[in-house]
């Protein structure tokens, strides 16, 4: 693991997390979007959970990104004025912020921890969701589908 | 040199301050969920690290928490943006400070 691709990928980023959070336009910050998720998919193949990086951008880009694309193309939005900018919630996130780092620079222990060198196969996850971890993905599978059957009946049109 | 735990939870923090921010302080309901979405992967990333620089669990609890969180997230992303489409439907805005018909 080396230290420059680290930085790297932490200026892809928290640049596109920034922009998504901060510009105006709907469809540009859904796009800003996608970068950040794209970061964030090559810091868990970085990590060396390639499973889990693959599934990020199969689910977030692939799936998430495009859904919020299509809700911004369905709903023609006002233009959201950009007087006022919204200090009380600026204030609570950096409150927050300021707790976790706070937090994390008072941990010692955090910069003594080794990473292990292990690989984690494709084989051993779908073992572990067929043995340990049955009873989550039962109860994922139900809320997936109630989350199917409920977003349909929400957006269906209703009859008059 | 390999980077320090302490990093990825830096960075990880730095994406949960953006996405509340988001969430807190945008007015559109689709950035409010934008903002929750990009929350949500910033906790999956600490799921991450914390397997990578933990001793090595048999079976691979981070990772398999993180698929269940990314499997959570995509249907609350679902639900969220068919509540939008359907407010929109009824009031023609998303803009959540109009959306005050239940204020005293």
């Amino acid at each position: 693991m080396n230290l420059a691709i680290f930085f790297i990928l932490t200026a892809i980023t928290l640049a596109g997390a920034l922009t998504a959070a901060t510009l105006p336009k709907l469809i540009h910050a859904a796009l800003c979007l996608v970068v950040a998720f794209v970061g964030v998919a090559a810091f868990y193949l970085f990590l060396g959970a390639e499973f889990v990086g693959l599934v990020q951008i199969l689910v977030y880009v692939g799936a998430v990104a495009v859904l919020i694309v299509f809700t911004i193309l369905l709903t023609q939005h006002d233009e959201e004025k950009p007087a006022g900018a919204n200090w009380g919630g600026f204030a609570v996130a950096t409150a927050v912020f300021a707790g976790l780092m706070f937090a994390i620079v008072r941990t010692p222990s955090l910069a003594l921890a080794k990473p292990h060198d292990g690989t984690i196969t494709v084989k051993q996850i779908g073992e572990s969701l067929m043995t340990t971890h049955v009873w989550p993905l039962q109860c994922v599978g139900l809320v997936l589908t109630a989350a199917l059957i409920g977003a349909v009946i929400l957006a269906m049109e209703e009859k008059k | 040199m390999t980077p320090t735990l302490t990093l990825f939870l830096t960075v990880s923090a730095g994406l949960f301050y953006l996405g509340l921010l988001a969430a807190l302080s945008r007015r559109n309901a689709i950035f409010i969920l934008i903002g929750i979405e990009m929350m949500l992967t910033a906790a999956n990333l600490n799921f991450i690290a914390f397997w990578r620089y933990g001793p090595q669990p048999q079976p691979p609890t981070g990772v398999m928490f993180a698929l269940f969180a990314i499997a959570i997230a995509a249907a609350e992303a679902a639900i969220g943006l068919a509540l939008i489409i359907a407010v929109h439907r009824h009031r023609r805005t998303t803009h959540v400070e109009k959306l005050d018909q239940l204020k005293g």
